[in-house]
């Protein structure tokens, strides 16, 4: 991956937390191996913290949660996706445009449910594990997990709960990794307590 | 034409950011009542309007005005209302609350890790940067106002 073409010094800093206003600095990316070993830092650091892969993988998706709830924000405003009509259309946003927008790859969507409730995910590709093989000793850990909470927290925000989960994963061998992502319901909106 | 103030209410109704510019006449009532007021008449308009439309709509109401403002609206599917009064000089101030979401409140507030998400906003950069933006929109009348 490449810097947006720079324009003076400014475009070669790399603002991480303090915000920059400018279209063009949001659109700054970052380079994916970067991105790949960083990841790689912290789901070490988790099994370090942690003594068994539940609660490494629990803590993952509480992370992905939370920067979910937040990067729906980024997805919004940098995207101009409306509201989705329905879950399928939602599919397609998440596969082309959020993962394409964010991960830079385009999963494909299948295995739908007859109730169009449910879809999967396949990654041909998952650049989080670029570099990784799991160990014997952590033949439970769901390396990816973050990616469910993100989807999660940022569907929440959309007023859709979902239930987000790795059903293959190429680090256990499989061809493919599937995230599996099912519809439980949608958040209605409630007026406050207290008025009429 | 003139821009009168700004609200930002979170799904929920809590109002996260308010500001003010050319206000002359305070609403005689407490501001958390007023709050309440305007996320009540906006969240009950809303499902007015949904209901009256002849097809499904995706945006929803986006102004409407009295004889003497309008109000501008904005929602994002994430809940988030942006609301702006002004006189009834500014036909549309669209692209001004577009703006103030993608460019300001996302990039200053949603990305700042010291702002919790959906908490009124403390962020003093966000003020200064929100206050300099509506300042230079050119529908900023700051010399004798009408209203």
């Amino acid at each position: 991956m490449s810097r947006q073409g720079g324009r003076g010094t400014e475009s070669k800093k790399m603002y991480w937390y303090l915000p920059f206003i400018s279209p063009s600095a949001s659109l700054q990316l970052m380079n994916s191996e970067l991105f790949t070993l960083t990841y790689g830092a912290l789901v070490t650091q988790l099994c370090k913290d942690y003594e068994n892969d539940d609660d490494v993988n629990k803590q993952l998706d509480k992370m992905g949660y939370n920067i979910g709830v937040r990067l729906i924000e980024d997805f919004l405003a940098r995207s101009n996706v409306g509201r989705c009509h329905d879950f399928r259309e939602t599919a397609d946003v998440i596969a082309k445009i959020a993962f394409k927008m964010y991960l830079g790859i385009t999963p494909s969507i299948t295995n739908w449910s007859p109730g169009g409730d449910e879809f999967s995910l396949i990654l041909e590709n998952n650049p989080l594990v670029d570099f990784v093989e799991l160990p014997d000793n952590h033949s439970t850990l769901i390396y990816s997990n973050l990616l469910c909470g993100v989807l999660r927290g940022a569907l929440e925000m959309v007023q859709m709960a979902v239930d987000v989960k790795f059903v293959q994963d190429t680090l256990k061998g499989d061809s493919v990794t599937e995230i599996r992502m099912k519809f439980i319901r949608r958040i209605e909106d409630n007026l406050p307590a207290g008025e009429e | 034409m003139t821009i009168h103030n700004l609200y930002i209410f979170e799904r929920g109704g809590r109002c996260l950011f308010y500001s003010e510019w050319h206000r002359r006449r305070g609403p005689g009532i407490p501001q958390e009542e007023e709050f309440k007021l305007m996320f009540g008449m906006l969240f009950s308009l809303r499902s007015f309007v949904a209901k009256m439309s002849p097809t499904d709509m995706r945006d929803g109401f986006v102004a409407f005005h009295t004889s003497k403002y309008r109000l501008h609206y904005l929602e994002t599917p994430s809940g988030l209302r942006l609301v702006l009064n002004t006189d009834l000089g500014v036909p549309s101030a669209r692209e001004a609350l577009q703006h103030i979401y993608g460019n300001l409140f996302v990039e200053l507030v949603v990305k700042n890790p010291l702002c919790p998400p959906r908490a009124p906003v403390q962020s003093l950069l966000f003020r200064q940067r929100l206050d300099a933006f509506v300042r230079s929109l050119p529908y900023f009348g700051p010399r004798n106002p009408q209203n």
